[in-house]
């Protein structure tokens, strides 16, 4: 296809190049006889590179690829108008953004949060929700202490074996246990449920768009589904949720856990500290990762700097000389 | 030029102390760089990580 197009296509841009002032031009030509020899590109490359092919073909490449990577990204181009058939709630509202206290780039979890979280956990959620991938020594040094983690993990009773007879038996927990699961199997799960299987909770906050806020935004969004909202038997309305009918009922209610360290224990309270918790979850090395990202930005940046002074320092004769030509002097016999 | 003088008499004209002084100052960097970089990061996050309340729960017996 570019073979047909004539080389000059960009003969219009060319002539923009070309429209400088004339004086400008003739100063150029008459500093051109002692230049720099790294000084910048004359009109002729300017009128060659804008008449070549690959320039064609690269900025007809540039194009179409911005496009249709922008169509991937985003679905749709801008400001061509659209219609759907359902409404933008259908799809769950967004949650508005809240004001983490891990939100920032330096900053990591308010470990009390994390501690109130769990116990919300333990105390709410656990109750259907399960928290497959986290252990109970990952809690030590987080937000209990070990022995904490240890008295908390022997009230619970895990199978293990087979022992000498090839019999499984039961045995209080150790600290290299998974958080017990409240359901055997999903099946069970579902059928406790009215056929909805809570999801497990270890990467919830990184599986769910808009992250922390949206499950606290759904936490504490349930409220009375609108006139004309058909909602079924043993569904709640959730504005937050895509579809707006969701089979968790409203669980966080004002004083629904005492917690330990005094703190008032209201429902966006505990939807905080939950969430805290479920982020912590998801994101184990977040504190360590916001160090360490740290530490990469002061020393890429100093090695960046460093580097570019050297570049310009080994530059500095090459970029500065000039290039005289002597021509011979005409002896007048030929 | 002093400093420059002194520089490379004491260290870099010798590639048995050069080499040495390269290794002994890239751990020392190393560590002063992470004592620096913690001691912000704990003065930012005072009072959110576990080390800020780990007394509320844990009674050292020493």
């Amino acid at each position: 296809m570019l073979s047909r197009l004539p080389a000059s296509s960009l003969k219009g841009l060319r002539s923009l190049a070309e429209a400088r002032p004339s004086a400008a031009r003739s100063a150029a030509q008459t500093a051109s006889r002692v230049r720099f020899s790294s000084s910048s590109a004359s009109s002729s490359a300017v009128k060659s590179f804008l008449d070549s092919r690959a320039t064609l073909a690269s900025a007809t490449l540039l194009t179409v690829g911005s496009i249709a990577w922008y169509t991937h990204l985003y679905g749709s181009l801008p400001f061509l108008g659209e219609v759907h058939a359902n409404s933008p709630a259908e799809e769950g509202l967004h949650p508005p953004h809240y004001p983490w206290s891990h939100g920032g780039l330096l900053d990591s979890f308010d470990h009390s949060s994390i501690r109130r979280g769990y116990q919300v956990y333990r105390e709410v959620c656990a109750a259907c929700h399960s928290l497959d991938r986290i252990a109970w020594r990952n809690l030590v040094g987080v937000s209990h202490s070990v022995d904490e983690v240890k008295a908390m993990a022997e009230e619970v009773e895990y199978e293990d074996g087979p022992n000498d007879q090839g019999e499984m038996f039961q045995r209080p927990g150790k600290l290299s246990d998974y958080m017990p699961p409240p359901y055997p199997n999903e099946e069970a799960a579902r059928a406790s449920n009215q056929g909805a299987l809570p999801p497990d909770l270890s990467l919830i906050v990184k599986a769910r768009h808009g992250g922390p806020d949206y499950i606290f935004a759904l936490l504490t969004g349930y409220r009375d589904a609108p006139a004309g909202f058909e909602i079924r038997d043993g569904m709640n309305y959730n504005p937050y949720f895509p579809g707006n009918a969701i089979s968790m009922a409203r669980v966080l209610f004002d004083g629904l856990v005492e917690y330990e360290d005094g703190t008032p224990a209201t429902t966006s309270q505990m939807a905080k500290d939950v969430v805290t918790f479920l982020n912590w979850a998801a994101e184990p090395e977040h504190d360590e990762r916001k160090k360490a990202g740290l530490k990469a930005v002061i020393l890429f940046s100093a090695l960046t700097a460093i580097s570019l002074y050297v570049k310009r320092y080994k530059w500095a004769p090459i970029k500065s000389r000039k290039i005289i030509y002597n021509p011979p002097a005409d002896k007048g016999h030929h | 030029m002093g400093v420059f003088n002194t520089f490379y008499n004491t260290i870099a004209k010798r590639n048995s102390i050069f080499v040495p002084t390269i290794f002994a100052t890239a751990f020392a960097f190393s560590i002063s760089f992470d004592v620096g970089v913690t001691s912000f990061w704990d003065r930012w996050n005072q009072g959110k990580q576990w080390k800020d309340i780990r007394h509320k729960y844990v009674q050292d017996s020493e």
